[in-house]
């Protein structure tokens, strides 16, 4: 290596810590000087084997507890603990305690009583997942609902409201067919900025509902029934944008 | 804010105080054991002076005037295991790399490559690096720190970082591919 940038320059540029100019600077050097791009491709393989070996290692439990207990009591505990009882963390576990009580209370009947959504959503959150494979997202590649929605008929015996959202920053991008509990479902799928929704429809007798949510393994869901439809959008977009979906799709 | 009550108000934080600290310091812990475990090399010594840094740092919070909480418990932890280095194992701190007596291999991302996808080696040899590289690797790669909270956390210019990380790096690159090489040897004197 005899370039004199690799000991310097190169990693600015490696680490984004280079102003724009300088970054442009160095890429006009890249064309020219073998050193550096052979060095700036080692250093990259290097970087992505540190990340892949995942090297970070997290506080233990024993740790956490011990730091938390001895914080609680060091120096002076009349002061920090006794003398001033921090009133809100009563407060904040009698609200938290209010909370689950009145949660339990006013959830448990529907989740688990009437419809079993949460059985419902890990199905369908699996079904996201299985969706983001490579090549299993779409049947039909479309952002146009003239093409999407004649796909499904014919493989389906219900047709599936198809529109696109384009204009409210929800693109088509396209259609399949999913199994969710052993019936056969259709999948519309939208994007958001970088990220995917699905939303799976299929017909249902039951009543319409208020949209219900709830988060599986990272991923949000929101689920409603209207006018003899059921939909549930999933997605790891903001429960806030995947709230809007839901409006666009309810109307 | 802070309650400063005659004669020991270095140590005494409020319940307001004592609440910031949760909120903003607490939640680096993991942090903290992080970069203990790689300046001390092992998880025990690291599980008792990442505890006492956090100590120390609950006991200096009064002279925490806002800004990066990450940054300025790190430097607390830095300066805890350096201490703790210097009374319990100083040769830690005196073994420096002396560049010119290892005559380098050359480094091709293929060799980096084989040898980088072994965890243990790469463990391995980001332990034998000196402790002054092994720290900006830790902070930069592993933690995700900026040029300037390595920085603040090391004590030294942002031009400094950036050849740390240079010659950190190749260090590295070059103890992984040595072995590897070796490994190669070996292999080929047992055909």
């Amino acid at each position: 290596m005899s370039c004199e940038l690799v000991k310097t320059v190169l990693h600015g540029y490696l680490d984004g810590e280079l102003d724009a100019a300088g970054a442009a600077d160095f890429e006009r050097h890249l064309i020219s000087c073998p050193d550096c791009v052979a060095a700036l491709e080692a250093h990259e393989s290097l970087r992505s084997s540190l990340l892949r070996a995942d090297l970070y290692e997290r506080a233990p439990a024993t740790l956490r507890q011990t730091v938390r207990a001895r914080l609680g009591t060091s120096g002076h505990p009349s002061v920090i603990s006794m003398r001033n009882p921090a009133p809100w963390r009563w407060l904040a576990m009698a609200a938290t305690f209010l909370l689950a009580v009145f949660l339990g209370w006013r959830l448990l009947p529907i989740v688990r009583g009437n419809r079993g959504e949460t059985a419902l959503a890990s199905a369908i959150v699996d079904a996201h997942l299985r969706s983001l494979q490579p090549g299993h997202l779409e049947d039909v590649q479309s952002t146009d609902q003239h093409t999407v929605k004649p796909w499904f008929d014919g493989k389906l015996d219900f047709a599936p409201p198809v529109h696109d959202f384009v204009s409210e920053g929800f693109p088509l991008q396209g259609g399949r067919l999913d199994v969710v509990h052993g019936r056969t479902v259709a999948v519309l799928v939208y994007a958001r900025r970088k990220h995917l929704v699905n939303v799976f429809v299929w017909p249902t007798t039951e009543p319409d509902s208020q949209p219900l949510s709830g988060s599986q393994l990272g991923y949000q869901w929101i689920d409603w029934r209207k006018a003899g439809m059921e939909m549930c959008a999933v997605s790891d977009v903001t429960p806030d944008d995947l709230a809007e979906l839901q409006h666009l799709l309810m109307q | 804010m802070s309650a400063s009550v005659e004669g020991k108000g270095w140590n005494v934080l409020d319940s307001q105080d004592r609440v910031r600290f949760e909120q903003l310091v607490l939640p680096h812990l993991d942090a903290a054991f992080n970069l203990s475990r790689w300046l001390l090399r092992g998880r025990s010594d690291a599980e008792d002076v990442a505890q006492e840094a956090m100590l120390r740092a609950f006991r200096f919070f009064n002279g925490f005037h806002g800004g990066d909480a990450r940054a300025w418990l790190l430097q607390i932890v830095r300066n805890t295991c350096y201490t703790w280095l210097e009374k319990n194992r100083s040769v830690d701190l005196t073994v420096e790399f002396d560049e010119d007596l290892h005559p380098q291999a050359a480094v091709t991302p293929e060799t980096l490559a084989i040898a980088g996808d072994n965890r243990e080696r790469l463990m391995r040899a980001l332990e034998e690096l000196p402790a002054r590289f092994r720290e900006v690797l830790v902070l930069r790669e592993l933690e995700g720190c900026s040029y300037k909270e390595i920085a603040a956390i090391t004590s030294v210019p942002i031009g400094t970082v950036m050849s740390a990380l240079a010659r950190a790096r190749q260090r590295l690159q070059r103890v992984l591919t040595q072995e590897s090489e070796q490994k190669k040897q070996e292999a080929r004197r047992e055909l």
